[in-house]
């Protein structure tokens, strides 16, 4: 994992600063079926490549940030602000 | 004892004499010499014993990657295993001690294992110690701990403070030689901003062991003048004694610092070490390459050593490495020394050349013996060299000679350039494996297989330049003077094994890895090199293969038949070196380990005689011991009753407290509490559970409404951080279209619970409103004035213990005088003071749960709440996985009293609960008692436990099993609200 995450609204920051909630995922309609949500809470891919995650900023601005980032070679790709990634992707 | 020291030269300061000690001998060196050339100077050549077979060892090279001359070093809480004496300087009042041997280094015991070494070969412990199992740990394992090892730690506690920084640079140059001077110098003049470190004391690195000139000046004195000008450049930072050890993601490299490792009572107010992570635009590694020992018989004799530290040890700190010296070389390095040796008047039998052609015609102008074609095959001593065989066109020829030096090539140190994944490829042409430049970090002079100074200092210059650009800094190529008197070594074709051996041919000296180990690893099928490694343990020492690795991988490679690319490397990994825990700790040690987290009340509770406990960071008042009390039961029970008699004042201010505002804050609460809060009103307070999204309960508490807009959470202080990242992590990642605000305001209020029947008496005296029950009924929340509007407060009617109560919340910096305010018109009440542990009793005589119960795998049904979870809101966190079979099933585990039959019996939480005539297995278990206490008020222990189908179980008698301590006590399940069931008290 990288050893510097730049966050959007602090800059780059070492990520013992940093707490990881796991993959960036959009929570399903309240209306969605049982298996759509047993795959939501249960289920999650493993790539080898690009994964976007949840990381909050604990120890710093404490806003929830989606982290994309390489898994094979660690490289950080982006870091956005949750609030916005939440947005836009619910368009 | 007989000096070696040279008459003249030298960078030691003969004016500075030190006096040490070596396993209690007194001895003398000087001022800039290391501890491996001041013992070598006093005659000290035997310098330690082997791993595995004990034999005598002596120093072996003159930098970090010495395999042999180990030592422990300083005393007490400051004793330091292991450490080399190649990189340790030298300090008035050192304290140097061998290790691995008894009982002295000159006779020692274990020096048998010598003679048992044909059945210590490779695989031998994994062949020999496979059985009986239970051997392994009784016999065999202390046995090889006492047998074979390295130093042994110290007891005592470290004195020392360490201590961790950060630092940013554009250019980090790893290693001080010429190349990396080069490097610092040319990006310190363009004004980049530059790290320049170097694991030696002295700046120059190779420099100060050459004999060369630049433009007329000494090597040495060469380097001190390029080091004052980076000095005095502003924009450079200089760290000698310091190591990078390892290279991370973001370009962020690890290194260590050792501030004061070589004085003897360091001071006080600096740290002894500092470990530094460098974040650097671009990096250069200037590290320079390790020379390669070469395998022949007793190549582990004290007297052998490696060409360049010889030369070191000659030209740097002016000892005679021995009285008559031979050289065995594979290239023309080995005439650099030759020629030294010779000015410096050592005494020189010959020079033992492995090629045929020897050296380049010309270089070598002296007057020694020249012995081309040539091998040493063998060389004899024990203690110390005596002399060599020499193996020359069928004809063998032994020499006496007390000093061997050898050089089998150059492998570029390329340790760090592979820490993130990067891989070596084998050069013929270099003779070496070499690295490839990676983002962010290139390889400059020796470090990239080059050699001669002035090649190097002009690599270092121009690969800054190139890594420079990268950064978008402009700088421009200054040329260096010339070089004069540099035997420029071209690399040489590696000379791995050497025929009609008949000693022991070290190939890791650490270790005691030798040629045969290699061999029968290769026979029995574990030539591969990470299995090699394994297998034979060649590289696995604390040098982690620093001398031995290449050569392996040689040898495999000629058993194998194929290059050694083809057998490739094992994998690098950080440490480079040897980094201490106390580094790796930094500052968090002792009291610093962690912070402590005190309560507005910390003091108010210490008057009263509070015994604290530790959970998590707090510190709570765990009881109030009394005149007379002699054990914590005593002084509870006392609290318990006075509580449920009269009335008690508890310090409750660590719950977490979060403030939430904003015009959709209700909304917000709705969706992450599982039952409703959006329709309560303003000026309550309501119980709330708070699901995880698999429907399990995450945490509770009680939130109160004090505006239309603004909410008061409180919950357990356990999960007081986690909960405000999760209400976080809601806010802004799910439902980012809410108007909310959170704000941590835990350390912002005191808030005590005053509870018991004569509770609103005393609090009535300083809340100016009137708080009947008629005016302020059970859950009522409001902000308050109180002492007669002196204060504003927050009052809460909330009741954890089950009794007629409030929590009063007060700014936290009056709340030591709010409480002692409330001590005194308590007092006359009969109202004591009373900790956590009473708390615990009458939460549990109440069936009140807490983390014991919602231990992550229950929901809200399994505790009785299951008619809270609200089942007209749309949404909220956990709502959709609740009705899963498995959380709706009738056999699982529910919350339920249980209390023993006998009332003089007990039991403790975390027993078993077995049906009455069960077998007890842990198959038969039908749950556990999850927190139990002696009751006063029911006279008994009681208890709380989860067990299967629990609610529909009242009145079944049990048997409450512990199977740690094989206590039975038979007991029976009951309702869990062992006090007032019917919930009268809380609303009087």
């Amino acid at each position: 994992m990288a050893s510097l995450i730049a966050c959007p609204h602090c800059g780059r920051r070492p990520k013992e600063e940093f707490t990881i909630k796991g993959a960036a995922l959009v929570r399903p309609e309240p209306e969605a079926d049982a298996d759509t949500w047993f795959d939501h809470v249960y289920l999650r891919d493993n790539p080898r490549g690009r994964y976007a995650e949840f990381w909050h900023h604990t120890s710093g601005c404490r806003r929830w940030l989606v982290v994309t980032r390489d898994t094979a070679t660690h490289e950080l790709e982006e870091t956005r602000d949750a609030a916005l990634w939440r947005r836009e992707t619910a368009r | 004892m007989t000096s070696y020291r040279l008459n003249q030269g030298g960078l030691i300061d003969r004016a500075q004499p030190l006096s040490f000690s070596f396993d209690g001998k007194p001895m003398t060196g000087f001022a800039g010499d290391s501890l491996a050339s001041a013992l070598l100077a006093n005659g000290q050549r035997l310098m330690g014993r082997s791993f595995k077979y004990h034999r005598p060892r002596g120093v072996l090279t003159a930098g970090a990657a010495e395999p042999n001359a180990l030592m422990t070093i300083g005393k007490g809480g400051r004793t330091e295993t292991n450490t080399r004496a190649t990189m340790q300087e030298l300090y008035a009042g050192l304290t140097a001690r061998s290790q691995n041997r008894w009982p002295s280094l000159d006779h020692d015991i274990g020096a048998l294992n010598g003679l048992l070494s044909p059945f210590l070969s490779a695989g031998f412990y994994y062949k020999t110690f496979m059985w009986p199992a239970t051997f392994w740990e009784k016999l065999y394992e202390p046995f090889i701990r006492k047998a074979a090892g390295l130093g042994e730690a110290a007891k005592e506690s470290d004195p020392d403070r360490f201590e961790k920084c950060w630092a940013h640079c554009d250019l980090l140059v790893i290693g001080a030689g010429a190349t990396g001077l080069a490097a610092a110098l040319t990006a310190g003049r363009a004004g980049a901003r530059v790290i320049l470190l170097d694991e030696q004391a002295t700046i120059g690195g190779g420099l100060l062991s050459e004999t060369a000139t630049i433009s007329g000046v000494p090597a040495p004195r060469f380097a001190e003048t390029l080091l004052a000008e980076l000095e005095a450049l502003p924009n450079v930072r200089v760290l000698p004694r310091t190591t990078a050890f390892g290279w991370y993601d973001g370009n962020v490299f690890g290194a260590v610092e050792r501030v004061q490792k070589h004085l003897a009572e360091p001071l006080a107010n600096r740290p002894v070490e500092r470990l530094w992570r460098i974040i650097a635009g671009q990096a250069l590694l200037a590290t320079g390459a390790e020379e390669r020992p070469l395998v022949f018989g007793g190549n582990d004799i004290p007297g052998v050593m490696m060409a360049s530290a010889a030369r070191s040890y000659v030209n740097r700190y002016a000892v005679a490495p021995a009285r008559q010296m031979a050289v065995f070389t594979t290239n023309d390095s080995g005439y650099a020394l030759v020629r030294d040796l010779e000015a410096a008047g050592v005494s020189l039998s010959a020079i033992i050349d492995s090629r045929a052609e020897g050296a380049a015609p010309g270089l070598y102008k002296g007057s020694a013996r020249i012995i081309p074609g040539a091998v040493v095959r063998d060389a004899h001593g024990g203690k110390s060299l005596s002399a060599i065989t020499i193996a020359s066109q069928g004809r063998t020829e032994k020499l006496g000679v007390d000093g061997l030096a050898v050089s089998g090539g150059f492998s570029p140190i390329v340790h760090l350039a592979c820490h993130r994944g990067g891989k070596l490829s084998w050069s013929d042409e270099n003779g070496a494996f070499l690295a490839e430049d990676r983002k962010g970090l290139a390889l400059a002079g020796a470090a990239a297989g080059l050699s001669g100074l002035a090649t190097c200092l002009e690599a270092g210059a121009r690969t800054a330049l190139a890594l420079l650009d990268q950064l978008g800094i402009a700088a421009t190529f200054a040329p260096f003077p010339d070089v004069e008197g540099d035997i420029v070594a071209p690399a040489t074709k590696p000379l791995w094994s050497i025929p009609g051996i008949k000693g022991k041919a070290f190939i890791d000296f650490q270790n005691d890895v030798h040629r045969a180990d290699l061999g029968l690893a290769v026979r029995e099928g574990y030539a591969h090199v990470e299995l090699a490694k394994r297998y034979t343990t060649n590289g696995m020492a604390t040098d982690q293969g620093k001398l031995s690795n290449v050569n392996a991988i040689g040898l495999l490679a000629e058993a194998r038949g194929v290059s050694p690319d083809e057998v490739g490397t094992t994998t690098f990994r950080p440490f480079y070196t040897p980094v201490s825990f106390g580094a790796l700790a930094g500052s968090s040690h002792g009291k610093h380990f962690q912070p402590v987290r005190q309560s507005p009340l910390h003091d108010w509770a210490k008057k009263n005689g509070a015994r604290f406990v530790e959970t998590g960071l707090w510190y709570r008042s765990a009881w109030f011991p009394r005149a007379g009390e002699s054990t914590w039961r005593e002084s509870v029970d006392r609290e318990v009753r006075t509580v449920r008699e009269k009335a008690g004042l508890c310090d409750v201010s660590m719950l977490g407290k979060i403030e939430i505002t904003g015009k959709d804050a209700a909304t917000f609460l709705d969706r992450v509490y599982c039952n409703g809060f959006a329709n309560l009103p303003v000026g309550k307070a309501r119980y709330g559970l708070m699901l995880r999204e698999d429907g399990f309960i995450y945490d509770d508490g009680t939130t109160s409404r004090l505006a239309e807009d603004r909410f008061f959470m409180t919950t357990t202080t356990a999960y007081a951080a986690g909960v405000l990242n999760h209400l976080e992590f809601c806010a802004q990642a799910l439902w980012p279209e809410l108007d909310v605000r959170l704000a941590s305001v835990t350390d912002q209020w005191a808030q005590m619970a005053i509870a018991g029947p004569l509770a609103r008496a005393i609090l009535q005296d300083i809340v100016d409103a009137d708080i009947s029950n008629e005016a302020f009924p059970f859950l009522g929340a409001r902000t308050v004035s109180l002492f007669n509007g002196a204060l504003a407060g927050r009052l809460f009617r909330i009741s954890f213990s089950g009794e007629l109560a409030y929590e009063l919340a007060v700014p936290a910096g009056y709340g030591e005088s709010v409480a002692d305010a409330l001590m005194e018109i308590g007092k006359p009440h009969g109202m004591c003071a009373y900790g956590v542990e009473a708390l615990s009793v009458l939460r549990i005589e109440k069936g009140h749960v807490t983390h014991n119960e919602i231990n992550g795998t229950v929901v809200p049904a399994d505790l009785g709440f299951g008619r809270m979870v609200s089942t007209k809101k749309a949404d909220f966190i956990g709502k959709h996985m609740l009705s899963r079979e498995g959380l709706v099933a009738a056999n699982r585990h529910q919350l339920v009293g249980v209390v023993p039959l006998d009332p003089a019996t007990s039991f403790r939480t975390g027993a078993h609960i077995l049906a009455k005539g069960a077998t007890a297995t842990l198959e038969s278990s039908l749950g556990h008692v999850s927190s139990s206490c002696h009751s006063p008020h029911v006279g008994s222990t009681i208890g709380l436990a989860l067990v299967r189908a629990g609610a529909s179980r009242h009145g079944e008698e049990v048997m409450v099993w512990n199977g740690l301590r094989g206590e039975y006590t038979p007991g029976r399940l009951c309702d869990p609200v062992f006090v007032d069931p019917a919930h009268e008290k809380l609303k009087v």
